[in-house]
């Protein structure tokens, strides 16, 4: 799948889906420039990070952090091997716009992360790749070769002395090695288990070295941050929320798909370039920002615009930007019940709390979706979650407590429903048709 | 033990890292390793821990930690669908079900010909264009309706 949509598209602009990801399509677009500019002039690493910091770029994974902030912690002088690390390890139900970055723009990345190294002093820098996006894998070691062939990245860039020597690593299925410390384990070659923080990275990082890490469009934005200035990106934006960004929609609209929109445009706009709600139906909720992002009623997110702090005003996380839409063919009992299973599923075992409370989580929605529910079970889950958020070494454990603790507040009545009636609110061949899929031949 | 195509993979995926982090590349060799194999044996994860100069049991341990790794045989074609919530808002669980239908194997079983191995997976990152399945780890298959589902199975020869 393309981009399917754009408002002042800035990252997937003039894309020709599979035709023009490669160098010379990236160079003639003026792929490569702002890395040649910055090494022909010499640019300060302090002009480069404060570029970005004007920008306000925040991270564009999930968490939202300020880019040219955390560039800014890395110990610069520190002797020895630093790292950049980028994060497309995208596992996060919902979100699938890493994976068409990769495709169709593979070297804005690489550009992105030898400027980021460049500003960071870094001479080494891996691509964490989600193992199951196997072309795009290829893809981008494909186009590192012809980066490398180039003299864009390897030793005496550009001859201009900067060395940094970039590479792709695969994962094999794991979603908590989106988490980045989990990550660098898994970079390490051992299972992938958050570390404790601090150390943060920037002090003890991949192979104990001082190390960052970002998302994919993250370092995808630094070349044309670069190229346009920091404050006709940020201005694109809205103030605290530079940039455009890409949207992955996914579930009941006519089409589904990754849009890049100024961050600050209404959900309204959003959903009508994705042609509207499917069969014309109602909207029930929509979760915004992958699975881990508390759901959010019809109602509240009609009124919100797509950025970091509207959303968040609306009581959930902007996230990676992958926004999961339901209409009213949806039980949020099963919907829940499917996401429970996946975090316990998920979890990585490392912690008690989340290790055993993914599990009591999933058990007591998935007998409540069959009907064998209690009335206590809203208060037993209430319990349960609260005792897994903050209490584990990653943000797994929270993104796990999130979704039952919005399902359950937004929805409850759903719930009670079936805990009293042993069945579903909304009736099966309802949630069937709401699927879309082609009806199975007798 | 392994093809001198493989081990020529292997090399490749150990210049990536510094010298002395060869351990870095268990999870690409591990993966070099099914592909040839088919799956991962004891005696193939040991043969690669040794290649790497690691103990055995941190190969294990990645073998094990990472689902896409299949410790146990696999049919020739394994069948990866993805039925988490956005995949299954847009038919993610109906296609596992017509698949089970065709094949006449549940999630995590093999046909008895040994062809075809069905598993549920979790997210792909591809949720735009659900139903979505990947075989045998390698190709991902998108909008997987019926006729689609029907087109596949015909192509597993």
């Amino acid at each position: 799948m393309a981009m399917l949509g754009s408002i002042n598209g800035v990252l997937m602009e003039g894309l020709d889906g599979d035709n023009s990801w490669s160098l010379k399509d990236y160079v003639a677009r003026g792929g490569y420039a702002q890395l040649k500019r910055i090494l022909d002039s010499k640019m300060t690493q302090e002009d480069v990070i404060s570029e970005v910091k004007k920008s306000v770029l925040r991270g564009r994974g999930g968490a939202g952090f300020p880019t040219g902030l955390k560039w800014s912690f890395m110990p610069r002088s520190f002797p020895g091997d630093k790292y950049v690390v980028c994060n497309t390890d995208e596992g996060e139900p919902g979100t699938f716009k890493d994976r068409d970055i990769m495709r169709y723009n593979p070297h804005a990345v690489i550009e992105g992360m030898a400027i980021a190294a460049y500003a960071m002093g870094a001479n080494r820098g891996y691509n964490y790749v989600h193992g199951e996006v196997w072309l795009e894998y290829k893809r981008f070691e494909e186009a590192l070769d012809q980066a490398r062939a180039a003299g864009f990245i390897g030793q005496n860039i550009l001859g201009s002395g900067f060395n940094f020597e970039l590479f792709a690593h695969h994962g094999y299925g794991a979603y908590i090695c989106g988490e980045e410390t989990a990550l660098l384990e898994s970079i390490e070659g051992k299972k992938g288990q958050p570390r404790f923080k601090p150390p943060f990275p920037a002090s003890f990082g991949l192979y104990g070295k001082p190390t960052t890490i970002n998302n994919t469009e993250t370092f995808a934005s630094i070349p044309f941050i670069l190229k346009m200035g920091g404050e006709e990106f940020l201005n694109l934006g809205k103030p605290n929320n530079g940039g455009t960004k890409l949207f992955s929609v996914s579930g009941h609209v006519n089409r589904p798909g990754n849009y890049e929109i100024p961050l600050g445009t209404p959900f309204a706009t959003l959903l009508e370039m994705c042609g509207g709600m499917r069969g014309g139906r109602k909207l029930k909720a929509v979760i915004p920002g992958g699975s881990s992002a508390p759901v959010m009623p019809a109602d509240v997110i009609m009124d919100c615009t797509m950025d970091y702090d509207s959303i968040s005003k609306g009581g959930s996380m902007l996230g990676s930007g992958a926004v999961i839409v339901m209409d009213e063919t949806v039980c949020m009992v099963k919907a829940l019940d499917r996401l429970s299973f996946f975090y316990h599923e998920e979890s990585c075992g490392q912690c008690t709390p989340c290790r055993e409370g993914t599990a009591w989580m999933y058990k007591v929605v998935h007998r409540i979706e069959n009907g064998l529910g209690k009335p206590e079970d809203l208060d037993l889950l209430n319990s349960v979650l609260g005792n897994i958020a903050g209490r584990t070494i990653c943000a797994l454990g929270d993104a796990a407590a999130f979704p039952v603790q919005s399902f359950i507040k937004h929805f409850g009545k759903e719930f009670e429903y079936h805990i009293e009636h042993k069945t579903c609110l909304v009736p099966k061949d309802v949630q069937w048709a709401g699927s879309g899929f082609h009806k199975i031949p007798a | 033990m392994f093809s001198a195509e493989t081990l020529q993979k292997f090399a490749r995926e150990v210049a990536k890292y510094p010298a002395d982090q060869k351990q870095s590349a268990s999870m690409a060799c591990l993966a070099h390793a099914q592909e040839e194999k088919g799956w991962l044996a004891p005696e193939s994860i040991e043969a690669v821990a040794n290649y790497l100069g690691m103990p055995p049991i941190a190969a294990y341990e990645v073998a094990s930690f990472y689902n896409m790794y299949d410790l146990k045989p696999v049919g020739k074609y394994k069948i990866t669908v993805c039925t988490n919530l956005p995949c299954a808002l847009s038919g993610g669980y109906h296609a596992g079900e017509y698949l089970q239908h065709k094949l006449g194997v549940g999630y995590g079983e093999t046909t008895p010909d040994g062809k075809f191995t069905l598993k549920e997976g979790e997210c792909m990152g591809a949720c735009g264009d659900a139903p979505v399945f990947i075989v045998n780890n390698r190709s991902m298959c998108s909008h997987m309706h019926p006729e689609q589902i029907d087109k596949l199975l015909e192509e597993c020869k």
